[in-house]
């Protein structure tokens, strides 16, 4: 009996220490990661999707909520003007969440361009939406007030041939930011007209 | 304990070397080789687990049960994994990159745990500190020799840096999956040749 006492005392307190230990570790690394994170994964792709922009949309962001969740809105000026953002969405895809930035052009409301940014789906296959610039550039110019739909839903987007589920998770994404976009137009414009 | 400190120490770099003598924790030997600089950062990774791990095992020795050992020596190694997956991540993120999954693959390395449970559960603290960095320090190096002839012979850079001009025909098997084990191999036989003579 006293055994069996000793054993769960010393797990327990091993594992209490070992929480402990990795949440102030994590706290204290959340920053630093996140900003790695933008300078080797989502960088490239807001680059590539907010081209030739004046300002760096890396260096003008701002946080957003939409009730519990909070979205990072990136700026990008053209002409003087800050009329594009770019905002990343998750969706479920084949092996895991999908991450997509969607670029949007302010002024008539439509998509500027889409990338994929994180993803664990087959290489091959669903890597194809990150890889093949074909099937991201259907977006462009869509109406971010239609939904997107790969065309076996009946939508316009044609699908990566072997990988639906990915196509299916990018127009998901994409539809979710622009409900985001449109939900909270009103506000990211105040936020940018505060900016500078 | 008849053994000095310093030969605790340097039996990990020679007559210890993990993946040659010992021929534990081969996974990420093979899978993670195919540069100089993977390789090393993969042994820096594990030399850390292994002294953090091997110290707080060395400390805990009398107080952990014996029944559940293996369950505190997992959630040790655990821990200081997460520590160095998230370390890394914030400080070093291309590399965590290229070693991906084999990060917190480090926790089933039977190296750490090997030493765990064969040397720190029963050293004290200051044994199995240079235990877990002699070892640690072996398999760094012996990732590093695997890697730089990996690279060298399959992509003909040492470090990202190109040797032999544009000339070269890299070998490409070397750094495709078979390339690892033929590359293991030989070093094992090379090993083998010197030790006997």
């Amino acid at each position: 009996m006293n055994d069996m006492v000793k054993m769960v005392v010393v797990l327990t307190i091993l594992t209490g220490f070992s929480g402990g230990l990795l949440a102030s570790i994590r706290n204290g690394t959340a920053e630093q990661i996140e900003i790695q994170q933008l300078k080797f994964v989502k960088g490239p792709a807001i680059k590539s999707i907010l081209e030739g922009a004046e300002n760096d949309p890396i260096a003008d962001r701002f946080k957003i909520k939409d009730g519990e969740k909070e979205y990072s809105v990136f700026v990008g000026k053209f002409d003087g003007k800050a009329n594009a953002v770019a905002i990343e969405s998750f969706a479920t895809g084949f092996g895991g969440p999908v991450g997509v930035m969607v670029g949007i052009n302010m002024d008539d409301d439509s998509v500027l361009a889409v990338g994929v940014t994180t993803h664990a789906e087959t290489p091959g296959l669903g890597s194809r939406a990150k890889d093949d610039p074909g099937f991201v550039a259907q977006f462009k110019g869509g109406a971010i007030k239609d939904p997107f739909k790969v065309s076996k839903d009946g939508g316009q987007i044609n699908a990566l041939s072997g990988a639906t589920i990915t196509s299916q998770a990018v127009c998901q994404a994409t539809t979710d930011v622009g409900n985001v976009y449109l939900k909270l137009k009103p506000k990211i414009q105040e936020k940018i007209s505060t900016m500078k | 304990m008849a053994k000095s400190i310093t030969q605790e120490f340097v039996k990990g770099l020679w007559a210890e070397i993990p993946p040659f003598r010992l021929v534990l924790g081969l996974c990420p030997v093979l899978a993670v080789t195919k540069t100089v600089e993977n390789g090393i950062g993969m042994g820096a990774a594990t030399t850390f687990v292994l002294v953090c791990s091997n110290i707080l095992v060395s400390l805990l020795r009398n107080i952990i049960p014996d029944k559940v050992r293996i369950a505190c020596y997992i959630i040790i190694i655990a821990t200081f994994v997460t520590v160095v997956e998230l370390v890394m991540q914030a400080y070093a993120y291309p590399l965590f990159l290229k070693l991906g999954i084999f990060i917190p693959l480090i926790v089933v390395n039977c190296i750490v745990l090997g030493r765990a449970e064969a040397f720190a559960a029963k050293n004290s603290v200051v044994y199995s500190l240079a235990d877990g960095l002699g070892i640690g320090i072996g398999f760094t190096l012996a990732l590093g020799a695997l890697g730089a002839v990996r690279e060298v012979l399959g992509n003909g850079t040492f470090y990202g840096i190109s040797l032999f001009g544009p000339s070269f025909e890299p070998f490409k098997f070397m750094v495709e999956a078979p390339g690892a084990f033929v590359g293991l191999g030989l070093m094992l036989c090379v090993m083998n040749m010197l030790e006997s003579k």
